[in-house]
């Protein structure tokens, strides 16, 4: 049972880091077409920012409690770099996707040496923050209430979206402009604006991910190209461009992984793309997806 | 044109072949990987400027390759060359075609995917199977015989920068020489035509899947002999040779060189390898220099080098 439990709970707790960095890349290849590579190097930023700004905190002796907020913010005002890298990208919007994803490989190796100059080659640590959280009883089982923290806030960022495109002007807005393209711009979307906040949004779902984890997990500079692969299994099972795609892919990405490295650990990644493979071969748009030409 | 072509190609391969004499042996095992790449995407471009596919997951061949030259080296004491080359290049066809039979279904970004996925399959299986692949550490690779020769009076440095070197460089003529004959033919037009405009292509009873699961295979048969030559000049396989990164490395020399010409990607090859050694000893954040040439030519030359050296040959014969 505490075994079972045990997956269960690593599990959603992994999935919920992941969907919120599959979630950015899902809506920045909803909108703008482009598979960002770099969005592995998001996370890791996130990760090591969150370190730095939970260390200033304690230096301004801001009360344990409040370091939830304070990861979840330094995820959100490092969402500052998004426009630029979206004005980067904008040169290659018209072009070959092989430009696109190269571009955003580019980007990967750049920040690799960026986390490299600002945090060390080590990987860094940030003390035993999530514990100070203590632990949630329930019944026969345990688990750190850090991570119950994490997934409640994953769901709420989640919910926010969901809120956020079904139901604000701007929502529909963009969902049409993830729709059809041209007749979005033909019919007055500022694609300028468009463009930038959403790829924004995306960059900050990203690096709240990032931050998130870090209580609980070290980080280092394998976390970029290490996630991209994790992420690119959540979109694709889940269907390219689709938020509940990417939802219930995290699920599955997560679930298995954890069960997987407690079981037979061997198998971790192993069975990951083995169920993308499946996926694609009987469901090639993905769960959620719409149908590839 | 046709001439010019020829004089540049003998004029290179005579470098190549003078390198020895004038370089240090130093700078000589810095060729040898930029040949074994070159060799490498020759086949990616069949795949990636040819016929319009992009694979985020080739180094899974080239690692095939490295494998392949170490198991059969080092745990089945087969030593003659030749018979590594062609056993780890039938390897990579045999992994090839199961990888291409799924992917052909699919283009552009899906490919790529699929292809990523594939080759992180393959690495993760290289890294946690322990017992049959090294894990982490990878396999010994052995000095291989050359043509039977085994150049026993020769130490390790002596032997791949005089004799190996020459091997390879000869082998990168003999598959370069193929390839251009391969992109030549009709096979390799139906390739170009089908990238160009599929649905028109089939309709004129081009075989479009079935053509380029020929040609993934081709590819994976080049990337092959990269790696094996790659594995022998480190003396080691290890699984960062299917990494996803790596994979991306061998796109970013084709688009270095510019992969719409047949030489591109072999230009990429050489300069990306030298810039990259030049880079690592200038400086350890050599990746953000790296990255930072690659957005210059993504951005502003996406021709690559090729096309920039095609441009002001134009403007220099127009005066």
């Amino acid at each position: 049972m505490t075994a079972l439990f045990d997956i269960v709970f690593g599990g959603v707790f992994h999935a919920a880091v992941l969907f919120l960095v599959a979630a950015g890349l899902q809506l920045v290849f909803g909108v703008q077409k482009i598979v960002n590579l770099a969005c592995g190097s998001f996370y890791a930023l996130g990760a090591y920012f969150g370190i730095s700004a939970v260390n200033w905190a304690i230096a301004a002796g801001v009360p344990p409690v409040l370091f939830l907020p304070v990861l979840i913010l330094s995820g959100i005002v490092l969402g500052a770099i998004g426009p630029f890298i979206e004005a980067l990208l904008r040169t290659v919007y018209d072009r070959d996707e092989a430009f696109q994803l190269l571009l955003t490989f580019a980007l990967v190796l750049m920040f690799q040496d960026v986390l490299r100059y600002f945090w060390g080659a080590n990987p860094q640590q940030l003390g035993d923050i999530a514990s100070l959280y203590g632990s949630i009883q329930l019944g026969a089982v345990k688990g750190p209430a850090y991570n119950l923290l994490v997934i409640l806030a994953s769901i709420v960022i989640a919910l926010g979206i969901g809120a956020f495109l079904q139901k604000t002007n701007f929502g529909r807005i963009l969902r049409a402009t993830a729709e059809n393209r041209e007749m979005a711009l033909a019919l007055g979307v500022n694609a300028r604006v468009m463009y930038a906040s959403v790829f924004t949004l995306g960059t900050i779902l990203g690096t709240v991910g990032g931050a998130l984890v870090v209580p609980t997990a070290a980080a280092s500079l394998d976390m970029p190209v290490e996630l991209v692969v994790e992420s690119f299994a959540v979109v694709v099972i889940g269907g390219l461009g689709s938020m509940r795609g990417a939802l219930v892919g995290a699920l599955i990405v997560g679930l298995m992984r954890a069960a997987a490295i407690s079981w037979y650990a061997e198998l971790e990644m192993l069975a990951i793309y083995l169920v993308v493979i499946i996926v694609l071969v009987f469901r090639p748009a993905g769960l959620f997806g719409k149908a590839v030409e | 044109m046709k001439t010019a072509v020829g004089v540049f190609v003998l004029a290179a391969l005579a470098t190549l072949f003078a390198l020895p004499s004038v370089l240090s042996a130093y700078y000589i095992t810095l060729v040898l990987p930029a040949v074994a790449y070159a060799i490498a995407l020759l086949g990616f471009n069949l795949l990636f400027g040819y016929t319009g596919l992009l694979s985020f997951g080739h180094a899974l061949y080239v690692a095939v390759g490295a494998y392949g030259a170490a198991v059969l080296s080092s745990k089945l004491g087969i030593k003659s060359f030749e018979l590594v080359l062609l056993l780890s290049g039938a390897a990579a066809v045999a992994a090839a075609i199961p990888v291409a039979l799924l992917s052909v279904r699919y283009e552009k970004i899906f490919f790529g995917i699929l292809t990523l996925a594939f080759g992180m399959l393959f690495h993760s299986f290289l890294f946690k199977f322990y017992d049959i692949t090294g894990g982490d550490t990878g396999i010994r690779v052995l000095r291989p015989s050359l043509f039977g020769n085994e150049f026993k009076d020769l130490d390790k440095t002596a032997f791949l920068v005089g004799p190996f070197y020459y091997y390879c460089v000869g082998l990168l003529a003999i598959l370069g020489f193929v390839m251009w004959r391969i992109v030549h033919s009709p096979f390799g037009l139906h390739l170009v035509a089908s990238r160009e405009n599929r649905r028109k292509s089939e309709y004129l009873g081009v075989r479009v899947r079935f053509f380029r699961l020929i040609a993934f295979s081709i590819s994976a048969f080049y990337c092959a002999v990269g790696g094996a030559i790659l594995a022998i000049n480190t003396g080691q396989a290890d699984p960062e040779l299917a990494y996803w990164t790596h994979s991306g490395e061998l796109v970013f020399m084709a688009v270095l060189g510019g992969f719409a010409n047949f030489f591109g990607p072999l230009v990429g090859a050489f300069t990306f390898i030298f810039l990259k050694s030049e880079l690592m000893g200038l400086t350890q954040f050599w990746r953000f220099w790296l990255g930072l040439t690659l957005i210059v030519i993504v951005v502003l030359f996406p021709r690559g080098l090729v096309g920039v050296g095609q441009d002001l040959w134009t403007r220099l014969h127009k005066r």
